[in-house]
This record gives structure tokens, sequence and C-alpha cells, in this order.
């Protein structure tokens, strides 16, 4: 706890940002997400737009299986879901882009609630292997349907926006880092509420929870449908990101890496599903980058992929062995130090 | 022990607030309970005992809607509610702690606390994502009600913030009493509030079932082992053994019940058994 | 209705179901012994299938010294995936275990990729190739064979299980550790001979598989519909794997061949969903108890 910060109001204490250190903080954050853009090349406003779509959807994620307990290996399905129906909507429909994501989060929320329908009979493990089945359903589905486009997909036109195409990362950014901050900030303020608390009370104790009053099955099927909501607008922006999608696009591994991205982050916390995006989707870069370095040249490339997937799994057993609580454990480490410095902890 | 004379105005003429009647749970061929039938008045502290294996937590669950009896009725402020599902008992003001330590080890005390309240209060999805209205409002009305009756009542403000897998043992205990309380229950069924407390911590705790019943006008229904405790603080025993009701009454009129002691000490004749044991201190003695 | 062609369709089915059987015999051992789900078991296999390829077309090895070597490298693999990655774990929620195996695939297939390349490789033949004929049916010999194998193999731990003292010890392991323990249990060795046999077991189902259908860096997808055998079955019975991988083999032959190749894992993932939903715990495994 950060010393010399007294609260003199409830309200006060249950606010996120709560000292003056961390709202001067936030506000530096601001002025540089702000900035960023003007100052970036188009390959980091590339990166900058794919760590916000995937902080979206790990963040949906956290809330299923990080608060909730429920675990999960669906996320790239209803992000493809998402994704499909933005396509669809966009290219047969031209209905407007703001309309066409929320269509896609419906679309996913619906396939989530479908899910998480046999969440009370089917728990854990079983669950999740469930939830794989759903997935080889959903991908199926995508490769077998005339209206998606078969094996082949769909490719949609840019998003339009007050008349502007949305066909730069530069014009794209201005629209996925809001969206997602937003989704990010209504996630935190879940778990200051009653709902959230209800999350949490299903994925410690469940009977618990069931004494308290609280439904099981309901909580179960809202924690599904939110967390495939936030997928499914993920997935809808991605399909305006990557203006192409086939039933490739979303595969079992991308479920996996979401699910990765919050154990590595750290799972149950809202700045775990941010840090764990991010790091995830830098890490790969980062290898890029090191290559690169390499006195090997062109030969060693070849060995990018598989190296990649080497460090991929590294990265989920060192954690989860050596640091389960994530970054934000690391983090939160990190911040104690300083505010109990000089003192030590 | 604190003085425990029953408030007899609350105790006296009023319909039972609680009743189970002719309860049978069989599990398969093991009958739990047979016949199970008593009543609980209103403001009354009552105690249910018996050996164990004797259908005391089994009747616990039946009441809080985990089992279904295979016959009888178990009714609340005169309402049957032996089908209504456990999470709907809560709102009635039906609230329950358990045997070994039922806290959410991932929250704090305050939000343990917090979420006791959870079927009363009433933000939805949406006001919870925005956090401006209702959610926020509703947030600090629990917070100075929790913070103001519960907190301060069972002396745990200083541990509000910590985490409950941190606190020592009757430190939790007395968190998942301020639980249940925020749950602004009728009736409180507690499922061995004591075990495992020293002396010390078990005067805390008598004192605060006494104080929840006085001051907050709650029903106490509580499964006992410490006999000093049932004796000191109830104003009717309810005896099980096999699953059956073997004896019902005031205190002392249960103590002395020969079915009673029977049952604890074993089929045999008591006499002898006494009369074994102080001849032998006396051979000792010799 | 051709019953003969059914006929034989069933016939490879089951045969090929054996395959599977063996498979996921390999996961039940580490699940019965130590309640981990082993989502790397396809992984696994392959690396068997590997070490083969290494031992038999690398270096020239005669036929049963590479088989021989296989099995004990990947066996040494077994043990050593205990020992750093599982048993660190210990006491952890079992979604952690599960990810650790999921890590622990995505290490195998990326090594495999790094050493061998992704491209698909042929073992070098040591099964006998004469055709097998049962009636008028044709089955295929590697098929055959393999299963024959396999269906031994399952016998022999069947076996066991059931007499031996070690069987026992595993499966007290299993259900409580501590109490084990206190019995004079070495619940570590417990563990470490657990994930070595299993891991052995897993090599020999990957050569066959190898020798029937090619190696390569995404033979690991074979684990999922293991992973399906043993939800058919019962996560942690023998008897299980032995009777779901059958029906899943069938499953599989009879809507490849009826329906089309790309309908096959679909049928196995329907199958899984119903097997879900009507009895979760499989058709011989224990269902665990909740106590209030």
């Amino acid at each position: 706890m950060r010393i010399g910060t007294l609260k003199q109001s409830y309200i006060a204490d249950a606010a996120l940002f709560d000292s003056h250190t961390q709202k001067t903080w936030l506000g530096v954050g601001t002025a540089l997400l702000l900035l960023f853009p003007f100052m970036a090349s188009d390959y980091w406003l590339y990166l900058a737009c794919l760590v916000a779509i995937n902080v979206a959807s790990a963040t949906g994620l956290n809330i299923l299986t990080g608060y909730t307990g429920l675990v999960s290996l669906g996320q790239a399905a209803f992000m493809g879901l998402g994704a499909y129906t933005v396509a669809i909507m966009q290219t047969r429909l031209g209905t407007p882009f703001l309309l066409n994501l929320v269509a896609g989060g419906i679309v996913a929320m619906l396939g989530g609630l479908v899910v998480g329908i046999p969440s009370l009979r089917v728990k854990g493990l079983y669950l999740a292997i469930a939830t794989i089945a759903a997935s080889f359903i959903t991908h199926f589905l995508f490769a077998n349907l005339k209206l998606t486009g078969g094996t082949s997909g769909l490719s949609l036109p840019p998003a339009q926006l007050f008349g502007l195409a949305l066909d730069t990362s530069f014009r794209l950014y201005w629209v996925i880092v809001p969206v997602t901050l937003l989704m990010v900030l209504g996630a935190a303020n879940l778990f200051r509420t009653r709902i959230g608390r209800a999350f949490i009370a299903i994925r410690d104790r469940d009977i618990s929870a069931e004494v308290l009053g609280i439904p099981l099955l309901r909580y179960k099927l809202l924690s599904f449908g939110l967390s495939s909501f936030y997928a499914g607008v993920a997935g809808g922006l991605w399909a305006y990101f990557f203006r192409v999608v086939t039933p490739e696009s979303f595969p079992l591994l991308m479920s996996i890496f979401f699910l990765a991205a919050i154990i590595v982050g750290g799972m149950g916390t809202i700045l775990g599903g941010i840090l764990g995006a991010f790091f995830m989707t830098m890490v790969p870069e980062l290898l890029k980058l090191v290559f690169d370095l390499l006195p090997g040249g062109t030969e060693m490339t070849v060995f990018l992929s598989p190296v990649r997937t080497v460090v991929f799994g590294l990265l989920i057993v060192g954690f989860l062995v050596f640091e389960p609580h994530g970054l934000a454990e690391v983090w939160r480490r990190i911040r104690r130090f300083f505010h109990l410095w000089p003192f030590r902890s | 022990m604190p003085d425990t004379t029953p408030n007899s105005d609350v105790v006296a003429l009023s319909s039972p607030v609680l009743q189970v009647d002719a309860l049978t749970l069989a599990f398969g061929g093991v009958r739990a309970l047979s016949g199970v039938g008593f009543e609980v008045k209103p403001g009354s502290i009552t105690a249910v005992i018996g050996p164990n294996g004797a259908g005391k937590t089994s009747l616990f669950n039946t009441i809080s809607g985990f089992y279904r009896p295979a016959s009888g009725r178990v009714l609340f402020e005169g309402h049957d509610i032996t089908t209504l599902p456990a999470p709907k008992r809560a709102r009635l003001g039906l609230a329950r702690s358990f045997q070994n330590i039922a806290l959410f080890r991932g929250m704090t005390v305050l939000d343990n606390i917090k979420l006791g309240r959870h079927s009363h209060l009433k933000a939805n999805v949406f006001d919870a994502l925005l956090y401006l209205g209702r959610a926020r409002r509703e947030e600090a009305e629990l917070r100075r009600d929790v913070e103001e009756r519960i907190i301060d009542f069972l002396e745990i403000d200083h541990i509000r913030h910590a985490p409950v897998s941190a606190l020592p043992y009757g430190l939790q205990k007395r968190v998942e009493m301020a639980r249940a309380l925020a749950m602004q229950p009728r009736v409180l069924m507690l499922d061995e509030p004591v075990a495992g407390m020293n002396r010390e911590e078990t005067e805390d705790m008598a004192r605060f079932i006494l104080d929840v019943r006085d001051e907050w006008g709650v029903t106490v229904l509580m499964v006992e082992h410490d006999m000093g405790m049932v004796m000191d603080l109830s104003d009717h025993v309810v005896v099980l053994n096999f699953g059956q009701v073997i004896a019902q009454g005031a205190p002392k009129q249960v103590q002395a019940d020969p079915e009673v002691i029977r049952a604890y000490l074993g089929a045999g004749d008591v006499g002898a058994l006494r009369q074994r044991l102080r001849g032998g201190a006396v051979a000792e003695a010799a | 209705m051709d019953w003969a062609y059914l006929f034989e369709i069933a016939l490879n089915g089951v045969a090929s179901g054996g395959l599977y059987a063996l498979a996921a015999l390999a996961f039940v051992l580490v699940y019965k012994a130590t309640r981990v789900v082993n989502i790397a078991i396809g992984e696994m296999l392959m690396i068997g299938a590997y070490l083969f390829f290494a031992f038999a077309a690398s270096f020239s090895l005669p036929i049963w010294l590479a088989v021989l070597g296989a099995v004990l490298g990947t066996g040494l693999l077994g043990a050593v995936v205990e020992r750093t990655m599982i048993r660190p774990l210990l006491g952890e929620p079992p979604i952690s275990v599960f990810m650790v195996t999921v890590g622990l695939a995505s290490i195998l297939v990326g090594l495999v990729e790094i050493v061998w390349t992704a491209d698909q490789r042929r073992l070098p033949e040591f099964l006998p190739k004469t055709p097998v004929m049962i009636g008028d049916a044709f089955l295929a010999p590697k098929v055959a064979y393999g299963s024959l194998v396999a269906l031994v193999l399952i016998v022999l731990v069947l076996l066991v299980f059931r007499f031996w003292r070690g069987g026992v010890a595993l499966r007290a392991t299993a259900s409580d550790q501590a109490a084990a323990y206190s019995m004079g249990i070495n619940v570590p060795r417990v563990f470490s001979l657990a994930w070595v046999a299993s891991a052995m077991i897993a090599a020999v189902a990957g050569i066959i598989v190898g020798s029937i259908g090619g190696i390569s860096s995404s033979m690991g997808v074979f684990g999922l519909s293991v992973l399906v055998v043993v939800i058919v079955g019962g996560l942690d019975s023998v008897l299980g794997a032995l009777v779901g991988g059958v029906f899943i083999g069938l499953v599989e032959a009879l809507a490849g061949s009826y329906l089309g190749g790309e309908y096959k894992l679909l049928a196995t993932f329907v199958v899984l969903v119903g097997v879900l939903m009507i009895r979760p715990y499989g058709l011989f495994g224990t269902h665990e108890i909740e106590r209030l």
C-alpha cells in the first residue's frame, strides 16, 4: 500500500487511480498515446494496433478464465465469429462500421452463450476440452459455408467513418485504441461491482457462491457472453485491420496464444491482460530483431518460425513454473519497492 | 461465559421462523435423515447436536437447498421452500456458514463481506461496465453500511483490506460470520462456529452470536460440539443420532435425557461406567 | 447396403482404433498416477517417431536398435519433463498443469522443426508388407500389425495394473499423495515411473503411426483424437482407453468413408460434445463426488 495516501470518503477509496502519482502517470500515458501516432513509423503503428486488438481480446478471456475460472480455448473461434459477421455485413449490407462491430460482438456473444450452456454440468478441464471442440466446429463451419466464402474466406473494403476511409494503420489507430481502452475500462469497472465479485466467487468456491444467492448458471453464462462479446469486437477490429478473413485466420493456436497471454500477464488482474497481450505480441517482433542482427544472415531466417514456437512454449512453461502470477505480480513487486523506498520491504 | 438469560419477549409466542417437517434424506441405501422435525422460534438460539455422522451437516445442507429430501418439508416463515433452489433462499433471508471455511481466497476481507449483500443489490451488467450511476451509488452505500454496521461490530477493521488467505483461522471464521451478516439474514445457520478455536476465540464468538441475536434480531441455528457453548447460549436444543431426532427441548432438560447420554457414550449402563471410573479413582488414591 | 464394404471399413476402423487405444493408454497412465492431463501426448508420440527416424535412417542402426533407442530416448524425455515441469507444479490448480503441457507441446514441435524441418518424411519400412485378408476384407498390413502390437501392450499394462504391487501404488498416489507418502510409497519415484512408462508407450505408438502415415512436425494433432478417446473411455481407465480407442477409430473410419475425409475430425468432435453432455466422466471413468 502506498504510504501517505489517506482517503476521506468511501467513494475515494474505491477509485481506480487513487493517488496523485498514479493520476500523473495516467496523464503522461494519455499524452504519449495521443502523440505516438504522429511520431511513429508505419511499422510501429501496425504493431500498436495489433497490440491493442490483442489487449481487447485478452481482457475478454481474462474475465472468463482469469476471474471466473472457466478455462476456455475458444477465444479465437469467438473472434472469428465477430470477424466474419463484420466481413459479411460490410460486404453484403454495407452497414456502418460501428454497427458492424457491435453486431460482431453480439454474434460472438451468442456463440459464447451456446458454448456456456453445458458449463454447469461440465467443469474444469472438461469444459476446456469442450471449448476446443467448439473451436473445431466453428472452423468447420467457416470453411464449408457459402456465406463465409469457404476456404478462401472473405475480403472487405476499408471501414468508413465520417466519410473517411480507414485504410491506413494511422487512421485505424484512432479507432482501435479508444475502443480497446473503453473495453479495458469497462472490465476494470466490472470488478468493482457485485457482478465482478460474483465471478470471482464462482471461481474460488462455487458452492459458497450459491449459498450467498448467486445463481451459478446465469452468472457463468454472463461471463461467457461478456468475454465472447469482447472477443467478437476484437475480431471485428481484426477484420477491418487485415481486411481479409479466412478460416485459417483464427486457429486453435490463437486461442492458446491468448491463454498464454493471460498466464504470462497474470490471470485475474486487468493489468495482467494488458501486459500479457503486449508482451506476447512483441516477443515475436523482438525475435525477428535478434535474428536480423545475428551474423548468419538469410540462412537463419528459416529458423525464425520454429524458434518462435519454442520460445512461445518456453514462456508458458517458464512463467508457470517460476512466476505463476505473471508479469502483473512482477510489476506489483517493483511498485512496492518504490513505494517503500528508502525503507526495505 | 457472558450472561445469557434469553430475551424472553423475543423468544415467546410467535410462529416459527424456520420449521422442518418429517424430513427424510437418503443417499443410495444410507439414510442420512429419517423423519426429522423441529421448529425454530424467531429470535432464539437453537443448537443441533449429536455424535459424528448423526446427520447434522446433511440437515443443514437440506435446509440450505443442496440436497432435496425424499420426503418432508422445509418451511421458512410459513413458506414451503423444500424445492426452492439454493441461491433463491439467500434472498429470503437464510444465511449459512460452513464447517470448513468457505471464504473466497482470491479476495480481500472487504470484498468477501460485500459479496454477502449480493442478492440484495441491483446493479446489472451495463451499470457495472459504466460504473457511473447506479453501480457507483450502490457500491458506496454498501461500503458505508458494511463498515459501520458489520466491520465495526465484529472488530475486524484492521484487516479489511487483507487477503483472507493470509488471516489466522479465528479471524477467518469471524470474516465468514461478517459475510453471513452482510446477507441481512433473518435466520443465520452456523455450522460449528467455534470448531478449532481456543478459549478466548470461543468466548469472542459466543459474544458475537449473542449480540447478533440481541442487536440484529437474527435467529440463530447452529450445529455445535462444544457443550459449554451449547448449554450456555441456546434456548432450545435438538439432538440427532443416526438421522433421527432423539430428544429436543431446553438445554438442561436435554442434558439429563438418558437417550442423549447413551448416544454420546455408547450403549451400556452409564451408571456402571461411572461406578467403575469412581472406583478406579478411589483405588488409585489408596 | 454394401455389407462387405462396411465390414472392411469397420475392420480398418477397429484396427486403427487399436493405435488410438495405445496412445490413449499412455495418456491414461499419466493421468492415473498424477492426475495430469497431458495435452502434449501427440507431440511425445512425434518425438518417438522422429528419434526412430534419426536412429534408423540418419545413423543407419538396425531396426531393433533404433526402436530401442527411440523408446528409451522418449522415456528419458518423459523423466526430464516430469522433473522440470510437472513436479514444481504439484498443488497448483489443474489449469496450470494443463497449460504447462500445452507449452511443452509447443516446445517439442519447435524443436523438431529446428532439427528436422517441417517437411514430411517417411520412416524406413520394417513392418511386413503382405496384405492381411479377413474373409474378403482387405486390411492394410501396417495397420493390422501395428494394432496387434498395440493390443499386446495394452493387455500387458492391464495385467500389470491389476496384479503388480506397483500398479496399486500408482493408483494410491493418484487418489491421495499425502496418504501414499505415509504408507511408505516413494511418491516422486512413482510419478517419474508413470511419466517414463507413458513416454515409452507413446514412442511405440509414434513409431507405428509414423510408419503408416509418415512423420511431420504436425503429427501432434493425433493427440486431439486421443483426447476424445480418453474422454469417451474415462480419463483414468485403461479399459476405457481400449474401448474408447476402438470406438473412435470406427467413428472416424465410417465418417471418412461415407461422408468424406474432412468430416473425420468433425465427427470425432461431435462425439466428444455428445459424451460431455450425456456422460462427462466417460464410459469407465471414476466420478469424483464433491463433499459439501
